[in-house]
């Protein structure tokens, strides 16, 4: 067992995964020599050389485009995005290709490939490099959307990526890098995709999450039971596509109360997916709307204003007592 | 005849006019105003002095993230002296120089890296773009204005910056591809300062040049020696000139060199050897004009020490006015559209009570800290609900 940070235990599932397999290639830009702007991908170039970590010329679709036929040719390549605002630079080779193989080949060319990419605020970055646009991705249906929320779920969750048939988008929250550490067992260690947990027991209510904000709803739970005497539960949904809606109807058909805590927008945020399951299954189980916390309907702010924005744990005590108390 | 070599009518040109030893070829030599060289030359030395400035700045916690142009200032500011006031600029994030020719406020572009929006207000009176973070992204846009230049009729032109790096992006291909088919008057900057954060520009693409992709679109690629601003004021009075007169576009590669690193966050150590820069060290373009200028009689000691005086007041001043700066923590929700929508002023009401509340609690909590402190039996400051 060792003390890691996201981005170590990244690094741990990158590196199991090659030594294990000389189909996985890493690719992107500055994951070489640099190691990666984050450094997730340090030591690869050193361990398994330039063929199998590859720096590319500055083109996202191009690295993405590259990982889908490097796919259809036996590799599992795992492209790296430097942020999730430049992913929309490779769009079209997601959309239109990434997504679709299997299913326009009628299985014969799937995708197996990951593409992981930094998300969300929280580190004082300049534009571009802040968005939460998972629910634009879990919205394109063929892929999988993972959002880990720690380090060992991180490395347990990529290498089910890495070893998963299809295309996945494995968002990373980047305020969580280097946020904190936590106990990675030696042995490798996978999670399934789709599949979510209950990080925390309680019997009052429901908080729902994922990434970056599971660590803030937590700090909410114990602040609700602290001050307020409220039991919540907290669910990490992990995958948000698939996205285990049974694991949270299970609760809020407990709690009666549910309420959704994501930074992204609010407007087409995963949220609203989650709301209308929750409606769908469970209406009657429930003693009062679903409330979401979320990010607001506006570009996030420049980084000196970027707290306001993002979901605090009072934000989320304030949605939650309005959900007690309705 | 079933194979011969084609004829191409299209030109890719070195030019050099300033050598990195003061060696002057006085038949390409641009005609210049002493007062605009005076000007030029206090232009590219407050660049440098704002690049060092804000590097201060974010070493002490007071900016965040910053991208020097250290080096490249003559890449930059050379086009900008190239172009009319009414002509389009379109930077990427390495055209400190020449934003400040066009009369940015320094403490506008400290306002942009120290993470406020207020960082990409366009100054009146230009036609300037903001900065752009997503690389060769604007090639398109600037395509556009370009084109919107021609449509118009009005004699303008636009000139769009990039660096190596992005002409790897298929941005860059398309809009060049554009500006060909249409005959637009584009004048097409790539700064190849040979790195794009790690990558050397030899990694970047396998052509010999990176002026020569033109030939591809049909039209002339320039190389100028990016570090001598004289090469750059006469390689874009030609290529502006051409676009001005319906000759179309053209793509200037400004051979410079990236003497600092990507950003802060990065270290150069890493991924590229000392004894590069101290090569290009000595090719630097302020020590280059400055000998120039001199050898013409327009500058000496004096001068040159009463306009240090007058770029440090102006720093001076323009960090007071950056971390004078204050906002409304409620504005992000403006110009969002045209109109606020109802969504947006609900949550807009919705944020402003949140932001009252904890104000009220703040201070409350620190009310109750200090009567604890005082009485000596509180334990636990609680926020008052």
């Amino acid at each position: 067992m060792a003390q890691l940070t996201m981005v170590k235990a990244l690094n741990l599932a990158m590196a199991e995964a090659m030594r294990a397999d000389p189909n996985v290639l890493v690719l992107g830009q500055d994951v070489g020599q640099d190691e990666g702007v984050f450094r997730v991908t340090e030591g690869l170039l050193r361990e398994f050389g330039p063929n199998r970590c590859i720096d590319t010329p500055l083109a996202e679709a191009a690295i993405i485009g590259a990982g889908i036929g490097l796919s259809f040719t036996g590799f599992l390549p795992i492209c790296e995005l430097q942020f999730d605002g430049f992913s929309f630079q490779a769009f079209h080779q997601i959309e239109n290709h990434a997504r679709r193989f299997r299913n326009r080949t009628r299985g014969r060319y799937p995708c197996p490939l990951v593409i992981r990419m930094p998300y969300g605020g929280g580190i004082r970055a300049i534009e571009h490099h802040s968005e939460a646009p998972e629910a634009t991705y879990a919205h394109l249906v063929g892929l999988k959307v993972v959002m880990p929320s720690g380090p060992r779920n991180a490395r347990a969750l990529l290498r089910a990526a890495i070893h998963d048939p299809d295309p996945v988008i494995f968002f990373e929250p980047k305020a969580l890098y280097r946020a904190f550490r936590e106990e990675v067992p030696d042995e490798p260690e996978t999670l399934p995709i789709g599949k979510g947990v209950i990080a925390r027991r309680g019997r009052d209510v429901t908080l729902i999450s994922y990434g970056a904000m599971l660590r803030t709803a937590l700090e909410a739970a114990e602040e609700l039971e602290d001050e307020h005497g409220i039991d919540a539960e907290v669910l990490d949904l992990l995958s948000i596509a698939p996205f285990d809606a049974a694991l949270v109807n299970e609760s809020v058909r407990k709690t009666g109360r549910a309420v959704v805590v994501h930074e992204a927008p609010r407007h087409c945020g995963f949220g609203g997916e989650i709301v209308a399951r929750i409606v769908e299954d469970s209406l009657v189980y429930l003693e009062a709307p679903v409330k979401r916390v979320t990010g607001y309907d506006t570009i996030i702010p420049y980084f000196q204003n970027e707290l306001t924005y993002l979901p605090d744990t009072g934000r989320i005590v304030q949605g939650t007592l309005e959900t007690v108390r309705f | 005849m079933p194979r011969e070599t084609l004829s191409i009518p299209c030109r890719v040109e070195s030019l050099a006019v300033l050598a990195a030893d003061g060696q002057l070829d006085k038949n390409l030599e641009p005609q210049v105003p002493d007062a605009d060289l005076r000007k030029l030359y206090k232009t590219m030395r407050a660049s440098r002095r704002l690049d060092e400035r804000c590097l201060m700045l974010q070493r002490q916690g007071r900016m965040g993230t910053y991208g020097p142009s250290k080096g490249q200032e003559a890449a930059s500011l050379g086009v900008a002296y190239g172009l009319n006031k009414g002509d389009w600029f379109v930077p990427a994030f390495r055209e400190t120089a020449a934003l400040l020719w066009r009369g940015w406020p320094m403490h506008t572009w400290m306002l942009f890296w120290g993470g406020y929006e207020a960082g990409n207000e366009v100054p009146p009176g230009v036609n300037d773009l903001p900065t752009c973070v997503p690389i060769a992204s604007q090639c398109q846009y600037g395509m556009g204005i370009a084109w919107g230049c021609k449509l118009r009729g009005r004699g303008q032109v636009a000139a769009v910056f990039c660096g190596d790096g992005a002409t790897s992006e298929g941005d860059f291909h398309e809009a060049l591809n554009f500006a060909g088919v249409y005959n637009l008057p584009l004048v097409m900057v790539v700064q190849n300062n040979h790195w794009a954060i790690s990558i050397p520009r030899h990694c970047q693409t396998a052509a010999q040049t990176i002026a020569q992709k033109a030939v591809a679109y049909g039209f002339d690629g320039l190389q100028v020696d990016g570090n001598d601003i004289l090469a750059v004021i006469a390689g874009t009075r030609e290529a502006v000139e051409k676009a001005r007169t319906g000759g179309g576009p053209t793509l200037i590669e400004a051979v410079t060199y990236r003497l600092s690193m990507h950003t802060t966050a990065d270290d150069p150590k890493k991924y590229r050897k000392d004894e590069e820069v101290k090569e290009w060290e000595p090719r630097d373009p302020l020590p280059r004009f400055r000998g120039y200028l001199k050898q013409k009689g327009l500058l000496d000691e004096k001068v040159e020490q009463v306009i240090d005086e007058e770029i440090s007041a102006e720093l001076d001043q323009a960090v007071r006015n950056y971390e004078a700066h204050r906002f409304d923590p409620l504005a992000f929700f403006e110009h969002m559209y045209a109109e606020m929508t109802p969504d947006l002023r609900a949550q807009q009401a919705e944020l402003k009570a949140y932001l009252n509340r904890k104000k009220i609690e703040t201070t409350e909590a620190q009310r109750h800290r200090e009567e604890g402190e005082n009485n000596e039996s509180h334990r636990r400051p609680t926020a008052a609900r």
